[in-house]
């Protein structure tokens, strides 16, 4: 790998930097790579924190998404620990944390998101928790005993999978939810009073239109939350989840394009040539729904980093995906295939009650926008295809059962 | 240790040595071999792993039989074939010592 003298800095160790590094080697960039993450291991998959890793059903060596020996054995130096601190494009070159500067052909900025902060009263007090790293769901799992208390704020998809793991560990639950459904922000009114109904037939309480005004005190750790209406939900310890904020600092601060995440095309590139942004920091084309949209989901910062390997190797971009997104609760397997944007009509295909069903998102003319899949992996895997091809079906051929969907998806 | 052949679809071969317990699926991404993407991780949720086991192996013992949730999220795989299985699925182990696999022409 000595012939190339070009060299790929990598910004953000995670799910979306470590796998653009893996992809450079796998379509034989044989330039040096460097892949800096401020974290202190090697890149690690986020899905299991809320659910096999808290329940003390994974390892750390299951978590990695590659080995630590992988790295130098492909020639990657990856340095744990180190923040890129600046980007100086005149000069195409970085700097570092620990004061290193780095030059580069071709940056990428993998950069994530951070779990958003609360202006809430209370909030630095001890046992306020939130889920985004390892070390913070090593936090979480430490309160996490039999009969413990957990207040979740936010009803989204990282504090329900948390509210399913601490209810099979034995502790409380109450989720609190400031719109009216759980799930309000990415999922149907459907999908989100099935899993309001599934998580309080499993012990969950869930208050829904609940403001939370402060979080009440004991000898310096959290005791209860309070909420506007008087009431205080008492508790051992609180996970707050509301959203994360894309970590673009670095690139606003380098002069580039940034509107909710880095702004990216659909090789992944930004408006500097030499600097790409993948994963959770970029706000990106989906040529399917002909806008831009910032995503948070593994499948997507796995395909922008494609897109920007490819593109740095000169190999042809990978076709465009449908988004997808999976959540696991319970004995639940949520998968989402596409985005409901233009849904005009929702139409259930299966059986609800017995938590077997599927919703198609349709636009007015019956194209099929997205499939929300509960324990119906055909679906969804149907409606990835059906999105894909821009399919339209009538609500009579969705919902009737004895269509399969290899005939919708014909 | 059991050896896994993993042939690439342009027919490039990679014989790797897979720890027992390990998955099919796992001993390519720790060897960062080109064509199994599995963007899951090995949770039976994206299909993005899939293979087509040689013939030979089809009838083994020490082959898993396809799981139902396996069968469901191959049913729309891209380019399946009777031999089409999802690697993340195949626990290695001494009976597959030697075991082939190939790989489909894409994974998306
Ligand atoms: C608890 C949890 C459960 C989830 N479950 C699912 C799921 O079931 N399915 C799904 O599809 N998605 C899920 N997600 C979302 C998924 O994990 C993210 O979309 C994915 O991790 C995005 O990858 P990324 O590399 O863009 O960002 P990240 O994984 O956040 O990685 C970014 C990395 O960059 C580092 N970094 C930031 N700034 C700098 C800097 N200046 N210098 C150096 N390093 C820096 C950060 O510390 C971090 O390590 C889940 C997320 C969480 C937190
Ligand atoms: S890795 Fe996703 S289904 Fe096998």
């Amino acid at each position: 790998m000595s012939q190339d003298s070009r060299h790929v800095v990598i910004a953000g160790a995670g799910h979306a930097g470590g796998s653009a590094a893996a992809m450079l080697r796998q379509l034989g960039w044989q330039g040096a790579i460097t892949l800096v993450g401020e974290e202190p291991i090697p890149p690690y998959q986020r899905p299991p924190l809320s659910k096999a890793w808290l329940k003390g059903e994974a390892t750390t060596e299951s978590l990695l998404l590659r080995p630590a020996h992988f790295y130098p054995d492909a020639g990657i130096d990856l340095r744990p620990g180190t923040r890129v601190t600046a980007i100086d494009r005149a000069a195409k070159a970085v700097t570092l944390s620990d004061g290193a500067a780095l030059s580069y052909d071709f940056l990428i900025l993998a950069l994530g998101a951070r779990a958003r902060r609360l202006p809430l009263p209370g909030r630095d007090l001890g046992r306020v928790l939130e889920l985004r790293t390892v070390a913070d769901a090593d936090q979480l799992k430490a309160v996490l005993h039999p009969d413990a208390r957990l207040a979740v704020i936010g009803g989204g998809y990282i504090g329900l999978e948390a509210a399913a793991s601490a209810r099979a560990l034995g502790a409380e639950v109450v989720v609190i939810e400031r719109e009216s459904r759980v799930l309000a922000r990415v999922a149907g009114p459907i999908l989100s009073n099935f899993f309001q109904d599934y998580h309080r037939g499993q012990g969950v309480a869930i208050e829904t239109d609940a403001q939370v005004i402060e979080l009440d005190a004991a000898d310096g750790t959290v005791a209860g939350v309070r909420l506007g209406d008087g009431r205080v939900i008492p508790c051992d310890a609180t996970l707050i989840g509301v959203g994360v904020v894309a970590n673009e600092a670095l690139a606003r601060d380098a002069g580039l394009g940034c509107d909710n995440g880095i702004i990216v095309d659909l090789a992944a590139r930004t408006d500097d040539p030499a600097i790409f942004a993948v994963g959770d920091c970029t706000n990106r084309p989906l040529p399917l729904y002909g806008r831009m949209a910032r995503l948070e989901s593994v499948p997507n910062a796995l395909e922008q980093a494609r897109q920007a390997a490819s593109q740095i190797c000169g190999k042809p971009p990978p076709a465009p995906e449908v988004p997808w997104f999976w959540s696991d609760q319970y004995d639940l397997r949520l998968q989402i295939a596409g985005l409901p944007f233009d849904a005009t009509e929702t139409v259930v295909r299966g059986d609800i009650p017995g938590a077997k069903f599927a919703l198609f998102h349709l636009a007015a003319d019956g194209t099929v926008r997205a499939v929300e899949a509960v324990n119906a992996s055909t679906e969804f895997m149907g409606g990835r295809r059906i999105i894909a091809r821009g399919k339209r079906l009538s609500r009579r051929r969705i919902e009737d059962m004895s269509v399969s969907m290899q005939e919708l998806a014909a | 240790m059991p050896s896994i052949t993993y042939v690439e679809h342009n027919g490039t071969e990679h014989v790797v040595e897979v720890p027992v317990g390990k998955s099919v699926m796992q001993g390519a991404v720790e060897n960062n071999i080109p064509g199994i993407d599995a963007d899951c991780g090995g949770e039976c949720a994206c299909a993005t792993c899939h293979v087509y086991v040689d013939a030979a192996w089809l009838d083994k013992t020490g082959l898993p039989p396809v799981g139902s949730q396996e069968a469901s999220m191959l049913s729309f795989a891209a380019v399946t074939q009777p031999d089409s299985r999802l690697s993340c699925q195949i626990k290695v182990t001494e009976a597959l010592d030697g075991l082939v696999v190939r790989m489909p022409e894409g994974q998306h």
